[in-house]
Protein backbone atom coordinates (compact mmCIF):
# COMPACT_ATOMS: atom_id res chain seq x y z
CA UNK A 1 0.00 0.00 0.00
CA UNK A 2 1.70 3.84 -1.03
CA UNK A 3 2.34 5.66 1.62
CA UNK A 4 0.35 8.93 -0.28
CA UNK A 5 -1.86 8.39 -2.93
CA UNK A 6 -4.78 11.26 -4.27
CA UNK A 7 -6.86 10.79 -1.25
CA UNK A 8 -3.93 11.58 1.26
CA UNK A 9 -4.58 14.42 3.99
CA UNK A 10 -2.38 16.27 6.31
CA UNK A 11 -3.03 18.61 9.41
CA UNK A 12 -1.65 21.83 8.57
CA UNK A 13 -2.50 25.91 8.83
CA UNK A 14 -4.65 27.81 6.09
CA UNK A 15 -3.39 30.86 5.43
CA UNK A 16 -6.20 33.69 4.33
CA UNK A 17 -4.50 33.50 0.89
CA UNK A 18 -5.16 29.73 0.47
CA UNK A 19 -2.04 28.64 0.85
CA UNK A 20 -0.87 25.80 3.40
CA UNK A 21 1.77 26.50 6.31
CA UNK A 22 3.28 23.04 8.20
CA UNK A 23 4.39 25.36 11.10
CA UNK A 24 3.24 28.38 12.90
CA UNK A 25 6.02 30.90 13.29
CA UNK A 26 5.90 34.53 14.92
CA UNK A 27 8.64 36.24 12.74
CA UNK A 28 10.74 39.69 13.98
CA UNK A 29 12.32 40.01 10.42
CA UNK A 30 15.01 42.48 10.30
CA UNK A 31 14.95 44.67 6.93
CA UNK A 32 18.79 45.10 7.38
CA UNK A 33 22.06 44.44 9.35
CA UNK A 34 21.48 47.16 11.87
CA UNK A 35 18.18 45.91 12.75
CA UNK A 36 19.32 42.62 13.94
CA UNK A 37 20.21 43.30 17.72
CA UNK A 38 16.36 45.11 18.14
CA UNK A 39 15.05 41.95 16.47
CA UNK A 40 17.05 39.76 19.03
CA UNK A 41 15.55 41.80 21.58
CA UNK A 42 12.22 41.46 20.82
CA UNK A 43 12.33 37.25 20.40
CA UNK A 44 14.01 37.49 23.86
CA UNK A 45 11.11 39.26 25.84
CA UNK A 46 8.41 37.72 24.00
CA UNK A 47 7.69 34.03 24.13
CA UNK A 48 6.57 32.06 20.41
CA UNK A 49 8.49 34.23 18.18
CA UNK A 50 11.94 34.01 16.99
CA UNK A 51 14.14 36.42 15.18
CA UNK A 52 15.99 35.60 12.03
CA UNK A 53 19.17 37.67 11.70
CA UNK A 54 20.98 38.50 8.66
CA UNK A 55 24.28 40.89 7.65
CA UNK A 56 22.62 42.86 4.81
CA UNK A 57 20.41 45.09 3.61
CA UNK A 58 22.37 49.01 3.22
CA UNK A 59 23.04 50.71 0.05
CA UNK A 60 21.85 47.46 -2.43
CA UNK A 61 20.84 49.07 -5.65
CA UNK A 62 19.12 46.81 -8.40
CA UNK A 63 18.53 43.42 -9.24
CA UNK A 64 20.38 43.09 -6.08
CA UNK A 65 18.15 44.60 -3.84
CA UNK A 66 15.30 43.58 -5.56
CA UNK A 67 16.40 40.20 -4.85
CA UNK A 68 16.91 41.27 -1.29
CA UNK A 69 13.24 41.93 -1.22
CA UNK A 70 11.87 39.51 -2.65
CA UNK A 71 13.91 37.22 -0.12
CA UNK A 72 12.64 39.31 2.90
CA UNK A 73 8.93 39.47 1.42
CA UNK A 74 8.73 36.10 0.47
CA UNK A 75 10.16 34.28 3.57
CA UNK A 76 7.40 36.77 5.46
CA UNK A 77 4.80 35.54 3.27
CA UNK A 78 5.66 31.24 3.62
CA UNK A 79 2.93 29.82 4.47
CA UNK A 80 4.70 28.60 7.68
CA UNK A 81 4.34 32.16 9.21
CA UNK A 82 1.36 33.19 11.01
CA UNK A 83 2.55 36.76 11.37
CA UNK A 84 5.83 39.47 11.14
CA UNK A 85 7.04 42.04 13.21
CA UNK A 86 9.82 43.96 10.70
CA UNK A 87 12.09 46.18 11.87
CA UNK A 88 14.51 48.22 9.56
CA UNK A 89 17.00 51.29 10.82
CA UNK A 90 14.07 54.00 8.12
CA UNK A 91 10.93 53.49 7.69
CA UNK A 92 10.88 53.42 3.60
CA UNK A 93 12.10 49.93 3.59
CA UNK A 94 10.56 48.63 6.10
CA UNK A 95 7.33 49.93 4.82
CA UNK A 96 8.47 48.54 1.42
CA UNK A 97 8.85 44.60 2.94
CA UNK A 98 5.86 45.16 5.34
CA UNK A 99 3.63 45.88 2.36
CA UNK A 100 4.62 43.15 0.15
CA UNK A 101 3.98 40.65 3.61
CA UNK A 102 0.60 42.13 3.50
CA UNK A 103 -0.63 41.12 0.30
CA UNK A 104 -1.06 37.59 1.94
CA UNK A 105 -3.32 38.63 4.40
CA UNK A 106 -1.44 37.99 7.29
CA UNK A 107 -0.69 40.49 10.37
CA UNK A 108 2.37 41.92 9.91
CA UNK A 109 3.74 45.61 11.06
CA UNK A 110 6.90 47.26 11.08
CA UNK A 111 8.96 49.63 13.02
CA UNK A 112 11.94 52.15 11.78
CA UNK A 113 14.68 52.82 14.64
CA UNK A 114 15.63 56.33 13.37
CA UNK A 115 14.67 59.19 15.67
CA UNK A 116 13.38 56.54 18.13
CA UNK A 117 16.35 54.57 19.40
CA UNK A 118 16.73 50.69 19.97
CA UNK A 119 14.57 50.86 23.71
CA UNK A 120 11.47 52.81 22.14
CA UNK A 121 11.84 50.23 19.01
CA UNK A 122 12.06 47.28 21.50
CA UNK A 123 8.99 48.44 23.39
CA UNK A 124 6.65 49.14 20.42
CA UNK A 125 7.61 45.71 18.46
CA UNK A 126 7.35 43.79 21.97
CA UNK A 127 3.91 45.00 21.85
CA UNK A 128 2.83 44.23 18.77
CA UNK A 129 4.53 40.90 18.93
CA UNK A 130 2.84 39.79 22.11
CA UNK A 131 -0.44 39.99 20.24
CA UNK A 132 0.67 38.34 17.43
CA UNK A 133 1.91 35.63 19.13
CA UNK A 134 -1.79 35.56 21.26
CA UNK A 135 -3.19 35.64 17.19
CA UNK A 136 -1.27 32.90 16.41
CA UNK A 137 -1.50 30.58 19.08
CA UNK A 138 -4.89 30.97 18.68
CA UNK A 139 -4.61 29.21 15.14
CA UNK A 140 -5.66 25.71 14.59
CA UNK A 141 -4.41 22.79 12.04
CA UNK A 142 -6.89 22.12 9.32
CA UNK A 143 -7.35 19.07 7.28
CA UNK A 144 -5.64 19.30 4.16
CA UNK A 145 -5.38 17.84 0.82
CA UNK A 146 -1.75 16.32 -0.08
CA UNK A 147 -2.26 18.46 -3.59
CA UNK A 148 -1.60 21.86 -1.06
CA UNK A 149 2.05 20.97 -0.38
CA UNK A 150 4.86 22.62 -1.66
CA UNK A 151 8.45 20.46 -0.73
CA UNK A 152 11.73 21.72 -2.31
CA UNK A 153 15.09 19.79 -2.56
CA UNK A 154 18.57 20.10 -2.43
CA UNK A 155 21.93 18.01 -1.10
CA UNK A 156 24.70 19.53 0.68
CA UNK A 157 27.95 18.03 1.95
CA UNK A 158 27.48 15.41 -0.61
CA UNK A 159 29.40 12.57 -1.84
CA UNK A 160 29.24 9.30 -3.69
CA UNK A 161 26.58 7.91 -1.69
CA UNK A 162 24.50 10.84 -2.09
CA UNK A 163 24.23 9.62 -6.07
CA UNK A 164 24.09 6.24 -5.45
CA UNK A 165 21.39 6.58 -2.61
CA UNK A 166 20.09 9.56 -0.64
CA UNK A 167 19.54 11.74 -4.09
CA UNK A 168 17.63 8.92 -5.92
CA UNK A 169 15.44 8.06 -2.59
CA UNK A 170 14.78 11.76 -3.05
CA UNK A 171 13.84 11.00 -6.61
CA UNK A 172 11.60 8.37 -5.75
CA UNK A 173 9.64 10.32 -3.28
CA UNK A 174 9.24 13.46 -6.09
CA UNK A 175 8.10 10.75 -8.47
CA UNK A 176 5.13 9.73 -5.81
CA UNK A 177 4.59 13.29 -4.89
CA UNK A 178 4.15 14.64 -8.57
CA UNK A 179 1.47 13.15 -10.13
CA UNK A 180 -0.59 13.90 -6.78
CA UNK A 181 -0.60 17.93 -7.98
CA UNK A 182 2.07 18.60 -5.27
CA UNK A 183 4.97 22.09 -5.97
CA UNK A 184 8.55 20.44 -6.41
CA UNK A 185 11.61 22.74 -6.48
CA UNK A 186 14.80 21.91 -7.25
CA UNK A 187 17.81 23.73 -8.37
CA UNK A 188 21.67 24.30 -7.85
CA UNK A 189 22.21 25.97 -11.43
CA UNK A 190 26.12 25.18 -11.24
CA UNK A 191 25.84 21.80 -9.76
CA UNK A 192 23.55 20.41 -12.80
CA UNK A 193 27.22 21.26 -14.99
CA UNK A 194 27.59 17.77 -16.90
CA UNK A 195 24.20 16.84 -16.80
CA UNK A 196 22.28 19.69 -18.22
CA UNK A 197 21.65 17.59 -21.20
CA UNK A 198 19.44 15.50 -19.16
CA UNK A 199 17.48 17.93 -17.38
CA UNK A 200 16.51 19.44 -20.28
CA UNK A 201 15.65 16.21 -22.16
CA UNK A 202 12.48 16.09 -18.90
CA UNK A 203 11.83 19.76 -19.32
CA UNK A 204 7.43 19.67 -20.16
CA UNK A 205 8.30 21.18 -23.40
CA UNK A 206 10.17 23.66 -25.40
CA UNK A 207 9.32 27.14 -24.11
CA UNK A 208 10.55 25.77 -20.08
CA UNK A 209 13.70 23.72 -21.82
CA UNK A 210 14.67 26.84 -23.90
CA UNK A 211 14.53 28.95 -20.27
CA UNK A 212 16.43 26.21 -18.38
CA UNK A 213 19.29 26.38 -20.95
CA UNK A 214 19.07 29.73 -20.59
CA UNK A 215 19.74 29.99 -16.93
CA UNK A 216 22.33 27.27 -17.30
CA UNK A 217 24.32 29.04 -19.73
CA UNK A 218 24.04 32.51 -17.88
CA UNK A 219 25.49 30.62 -14.61
CA UNK A 220 28.42 28.98 -16.85
CA UNK A 221 29.28 32.44 -18.52
CA UNK A 222 29.11 33.84 -14.92
CA UNK A 223 31.61 31.57 -13.67
CA UNK A 224 33.84 31.81 -16.40
CA UNK A 225 34.09 35.63 -16.11
CA UNK A 226 34.84 35.02 -12.59
CA UNK A 227 37.18 31.29 -12.17
CA UNK A 228 41.02 31.50 -11.41
CA UNK A 229 41.17 28.00 -11.56
CA UNK A 230 39.21 24.91 -12.56
CA UNK A 231 37.25 25.34 -9.45
CA UNK A 232 38.81 22.40 -7.77
CA UNK A 233 38.17 23.01 -3.89
CA UNK A 234 34.92 24.34 -4.59
CA UNK A 235 32.91 22.64 -7.17
CA UNK A 236 33.10 20.13 -6.00
CA UNK A 237 34.58 21.58 -2.64
CA UNK A 238 36.99 19.66 -0.20
CA UNK A 239 34.20 17.84 1.43
CA UNK A 240 32.69 16.27 -1.59
CA UNK A 241 36.09 15.40 -2.50
CA UNK A 242 37.17 13.42 0.70
CA UNK A 243 33.97 11.77 0.62
CA UNK A 244 35.14 10.62 -3.00
CA UNK A 245 33.44 13.03 -5.26
CA UNK A 246 35.89 13.90 -8.24
CA UNK A 247 34.44 15.98 -11.06
CA UNK A 248 31.88 19.00 -11.06
CA UNK A 249 30.61 16.24 -13.86
CA UNK A 250 30.17 13.41 -11.56
CA UNK A 251 28.46 15.68 -8.71
CA UNK A 252 25.90 16.92 -10.81
CA UNK A 253 24.88 13.78 -12.32
CA UNK A 254 24.64 12.75 -8.67
CA UNK A 255 22.60 15.80 -8.25
CA UNK A 256 20.32 15.58 -10.86
CA UNK A 257 19.21 11.76 -9.58
CA UNK A 258 16.96 14.09 -6.81
CA UNK A 259 14.61 14.63 -9.54
CA UNK A 260 13.40 11.05 -10.01
CA UNK A 261 13.04 9.20 -13.10
CA UNK A 262 9.35 9.68 -14.08
CA UNK A 263 8.80 13.55 -13.34
CA UNK A 264 8.78 16.27 -15.69
CA UNK A 265 10.67 20.15 -15.18
CA UNK A 266 7.09 22.04 -15.54
CA UNK A 267 8.77 25.44 -15.18
CA UNK A 268 11.67 27.80 -14.11
CA UNK A 269 11.88 30.34 -11.35
CA UNK A 270 14.10 33.09 -10.67
CA UNK A 271 15.70 33.21 -7.13
CA UNK A 272 12.84 33.39 -4.72
CA UNK A 273 9.94 33.26 -6.82
CA UNK A 274 6.76 31.64 -6.44
CA UNK A 275 5.79 28.74 -8.64
CA UNK A 276 1.96 29.77 -10.33
CA UNK A 277 1.15 25.85 -10.78
CA UNK A 278 1.53 22.81 -9.56
CA UNK A 279 4.15 20.39 -10.87
CA UNK A 280 8.40 20.69 -10.80
CA UNK A 281 10.18 23.87 -10.99
CA UNK A 282 13.55 24.48 -11.66
CA UNK A 283 15.14 27.34 -9.48
CA UNK A 284 18.18 29.08 -11.09
CA UNK A 285 19.83 29.40 -7.71
CA UNK A 286 23.16 29.16 -5.93
CA UNK A 287 24.88 25.30 -4.92
CA UNK A 288 25.15 26.62 -0.94
CA UNK A 289 23.08 25.15 0.92
CA UNK A 290 21.77 27.37 3.14
CA UNK A 291 21.26 30.05 0.27
CA UNK A 292 19.21 27.88 -1.77
CA UNK A 293 17.37 26.73 1.13
CA UNK A 294 16.62 30.10 2.27
CA UNK A 295 15.75 30.47 -1.14
CA UNK A 296 13.11 28.15 -1.31
CA UNK A 297 11.61 29.51 2.05
CA UNK A 298 11.40 32.43 0.39
CA UNK A 299 9.59 31.34 -2.25
CA UNK A 300 7.02 29.38 -0.52
CA UNK A 301 7.86 25.98 0.17
CA UNK A 302 6.49 24.62 3.16
CA UNK A 303 8.97 21.65 3.83
CA UNK A 304 12.60 20.27 2.51
CA UNK A 305 14.19 17.47 1.52
CA UNK A 306 18.27 17.49 2.22
CA UNK A 307 19.78 14.75 1.00
CA UNK A 308 23.56 14.26 2.51
CA UNK A 309 26.44 12.05 2.23
CA UNK A 310 29.66 13.87 4.72
CA UNK A 311 27.03 15.17 6.91
CA UNK A 312 25.91 18.71 6.34
CA UNK A 313 24.06 20.21 9.47
CA UNK A 314 21.57 22.72 7.90
CA UNK A 315 18.49 23.98 9.17
CA UNK A 316 16.01 26.51 8.34
CA UNK A 317 14.45 28.69 10.73
CA UNK A 318 11.29 29.16 8.28
CA UNK A 319 11.12 25.93 6.50
CA UNK A 320 11.37 22.00 8.18
CA UNK A 321 14.27 20.25 6.66
CA UNK A 322 13.89 16.27 6.80
CA UNK A 323 18.03 14.98 6.24
CA UNK A 324 18.65 12.22 4.58
CA UNK A 325 21.73 9.59 4.60
CA UNK A 326 23.57 6.92 2.71
CA UNK A 327 26.75 6.95 3.95
CA UNK A 328 26.68 4.50 6.71
CA UNK A 329 29.65 5.78 8.16
CA UNK A 330 28.04 9.61 8.64
CA UNK A 331 24.78 7.69 9.63
CA UNK A 332 26.73 5.93 12.45
CA UNK A 333 29.27 9.23 13.49
CA UNK A 334 26.44 11.81 12.88
CA UNK A 335 23.12 10.29 13.28
CA UNK A 336 21.93 12.89 15.40
CA UNK A 337 21.22 15.00 12.40
CA UNK A 338 19.90 12.31 10.01
CA UNK A 339 16.24 11.83 9.62
CA UNK A 340 15.88 8.98 7.23
CA UNK A 341 18.23 6.43 7.47
CA UNK A 342 18.98 4.89 3.74
CA UNK A 343 22.04 3.06 4.44
CA UNK A 344 20.27 -0.08 3.56
CA UNK A 345 19.87 0.82 0.44
CA UNK A 346 23.50 0.52 -0.81
CA UNK A 347 24.18 -3.24 0.76
CA UNK A 348 20.81 -4.30 -1.45
CA UNK A 349 18.65 -4.60 2.31
CA UNK A 350 16.24 -1.97 0.97
CA UNK A 351 15.06 -0.90 -2.16
CA UNK A 352 14.71 2.72 -3.38
CA UNK A 353 10.95 2.29 -3.58
CA UNK A 354 11.43 1.54 0.51
CA UNK A 355 13.91 4.05 0.94
CA UNK A 356 11.17 6.25 -1.01
CA UNK A 357 8.54 5.96 1.36
CA UNK A 358 10.46 5.54 4.49
CA UNK A 359 10.76 9.51 3.57
CA UNK A 360 7.24 10.17 2.24
CA UNK A 361 6.52 8.60 5.75
CA UNK A 362 8.92 11.18 7.77
CA UNK A 363 7.14 13.99 5.28
CA UNK A 364 4.03 13.13 6.55
CA UNK A 365 5.51 13.43 10.45
CA UNK A 366 7.02 16.30 9.78
CA UNK A 367 4.00 18.23 8.06
CA UNK A 368 1.45 16.77 10.42
CA UNK A 369 3.96 18.72 13.32
CA UNK A 370 6.72 16.81 14.38
CA UNK A 371 10.53 18.26 14.29
CA UNK A 372 13.09 17.51 12.32
CA UNK A 373 16.14 16.90 14.00
CA UNK A 374 17.60 20.13 12.49
CA UNK A 375 14.65 22.01 14.16
CA UNK A 376 15.43 20.20 17.55
CA UNK A 377 19.31 21.21 17.45
CA UNK A 378 18.03 24.38 16.85
CA UNK A 379 19.55 25.39 12.57
CA UNK A 380 18.17 28.24 11.47
CA UNK A 381 20.52 29.08 9.13
CA UNK A 382 18.99 31.93 6.99
CA UNK A 383 21.23 33.06 4.30
CA UNK A 384 20.79 35.72 1.59
CA UNK A 385 21.96 35.73 -1.47
CA UNK A 386 23.60 38.79 -3.20
CA UNK A 387 24.15 39.31 -6.87
CA UNK A 388 26.55 41.94 -6.99
CA UNK A 389 28.14 45.17 -4.79
CA UNK A 390 26.85 47.54 -2.69
CA UNK A 391 26.39 50.98 -3.80
CA UNK B 1 28.61 -8.22 0.87
CA UNK B 2 28.10 -5.55 -1.53
CA UNK B 3 32.06 -3.86 -1.87
CA UNK B 4 31.11 -1.36 -4.43
CA UNK B 5 28.37 -0.05 -6.27
CA UNK B 6 28.26 1.11 -9.88
CA UNK B 7 25.15 2.68 -11.98
CA UNK B 8 25.10 1.45 -15.45
CA UNK B 9 27.20 -1.70 -16.83
CA UNK B 10 28.86 0.93 -19.22
CA UNK B 11 30.63 2.66 -16.30
CA UNK B 12 33.89 2.56 -15.91
CA UNK B 13 34.31 2.88 -11.97
CA UNK B 14 32.46 1.75 -8.71
CA UNK B 15 32.07 3.19 -5.80
CA UNK B 16 32.93 1.48 -2.16
CA UNK B 17 30.28 1.17 -0.08
CA UNK B 18 31.77 -0.57 2.44
CA UNK B 19 35.01 0.88 5.21
CA UNK B 20 38.16 -0.70 5.10
CA UNK B 21 38.96 -2.01 1.54
CA UNK B 22 42.51 -3.08 1.51
CA UNK B 23 44.31 -3.84 -1.63
CA UNK B 24 43.98 -7.75 -2.69
CA UNK B 25 40.61 -7.83 -1.22
CA UNK B 26 38.03 -9.31 -4.38
CA UNK B 27 35.29 -7.19 -4.59
CA UNK B 28 31.59 -7.81 -5.16
CA UNK B 29 30.70 -5.01 -7.29
CA UNK B 30 26.56 -4.32 -7.71
CA UNK B 31 24.77 -2.86 -10.82
CA UNK B 32 21.99 -1.05 -9.38
CA UNK B 33 20.34 -0.51 -12.99
CA UNK B 34 20.42 -4.05 -13.87
CA UNK B 35 20.34 -6.01 -10.71
CA UNK B 36 23.43 -7.82 -10.78
CA UNK B 37 26.94 -8.36 -9.95
CA UNK B 38 30.25 -8.57 -11.07
CA UNK B 39 33.56 -8.79 -10.02
CA UNK B 40 37.12 -6.62 -8.95
CA UNK B 41 40.23 -7.04 -7.25
CA UNK B 42 41.38 -3.97 -5.83
CA UNK B 43 44.82 -3.69 -6.24
CA UNK B 44 44.89 -0.16 -3.66
CA UNK B 45 43.31 0.92 -0.63
CA UNK B 46 39.99 2.52 -1.15
CA UNK B 47 38.23 4.36 1.40
CA UNK B 48 34.64 4.53 1.43
CA UNK B 49 32.58 6.41 -0.36
CA UNK B 50 36.00 6.67 -3.11
CA UNK B 51 36.19 5.18 -6.72
CA UNK B 52 38.25 1.86 -7.57
CA UNK B 53 38.79 1.34 -11.59
CA UNK B 54 36.53 -1.47 -13.13
CA UNK B 55 39.27 -1.65 -16.44
CA UNK B 56 42.59 -0.30 -17.41
CA UNK B 57 42.49 3.56 -19.18
CA UNK B 58 45.06 5.53 -20.46
CA UNK B 59 45.58 9.36 -20.04
CA UNK B 60 42.42 11.36 -22.42
CA UNK B 61 40.41 8.65 -22.28
CA UNK B 62 36.42 9.33 -20.63
CA UNK B 63 35.68 7.94 -17.43
CA UNK B 64 32.02 6.74 -17.12
CA UNK B 65 29.75 6.76 -14.25
CA UNK B 66 25.94 6.57 -14.16
CA UNK B 67 26.84 5.51 -18.15
CA UNK B 68 27.58 9.40 -18.73
CA UNK B 69 31.19 11.24 -19.44
CA UNK B 70 32.52 12.51 -16.10
CA UNK B 71 35.82 13.65 -16.68
CA UNK B 72 39.02 12.40 -18.17
CA UNK B 73 41.90 11.04 -17.38
CA UNK B 74 45.13 12.66 -16.46
CA UNK B 75 47.60 9.86 -15.29
CA UNK B 76 47.28 6.12 -16.46
CA UNK B 77 44.95 4.15 -14.42
CA UNK B 78 45.11 0.14 -13.78
CA UNK B 79 42.06 -2.18 -12.75
CA UNK B 80 41.27 -2.36 -9.43
CA UNK B 81 43.36 0.77 -8.49
CA UNK B 82 41.81 4.51 -6.80
CA UNK B 83 40.67 6.66 -8.99
CA UNK B 84 40.18 10.30 -7.82
CA UNK B 85 41.56 13.90 -8.35
CA UNK B 86 44.43 12.39 -8.88
CA UNK B 87 44.51 10.68 -12.36
CA UNK B 88 40.83 12.19 -13.34
CA UNK B 89 39.85 15.89 -13.90
CA UNK B 90 36.46 17.74 -15.14
CA UNK B 91 36.41 18.34 -19.09
CA UNK B 92 34.94 21.74 -18.03
CA UNK B 93 35.83 24.89 -16.85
Amino acid sequence: MPVIDKNTTFRGYRRDNGRVGVRNHVLILPLDDLSNAACEAVATAIKGTMAIPHPYGRLQFGPDLDLHFRTLIGAGSNPNVAAVVVIGIEDGWTKKVVDGIAKTGKPVIGFGIEGHGDHETIMRASQAAKKFVQYATGLHRVECPISDLWVSTKCGESDTTSGCGANPTVGNAFDKLHPLGTTLVFGETSEITGGEHIVAARCANDKVRDEFMSMFNRYQAMIDRWKTTDLSESQPTKGNIAGGLTTIEEKALGNIQKIGKKCTVDGVIDKGEEPTHPGLWFMDSSSAAAEMVTLCAASGFAVHFFPTGQGNVIGNPIVPVIKLCANPRTVRLMGEHMDVDCSGLLQRELTLDQTGDKLLECMMATINGQWTAAEALGHREFVLTRIHESA
Amino acid sequence: MIHVVLHDAKDTVAVAVVEGIQAGTDLTAWIMDEDRTISVKAVQEIPIGHKVALKNMAVGDTVYKYGVDIGKVVAPIQAGEHAHVHNIKTKRW
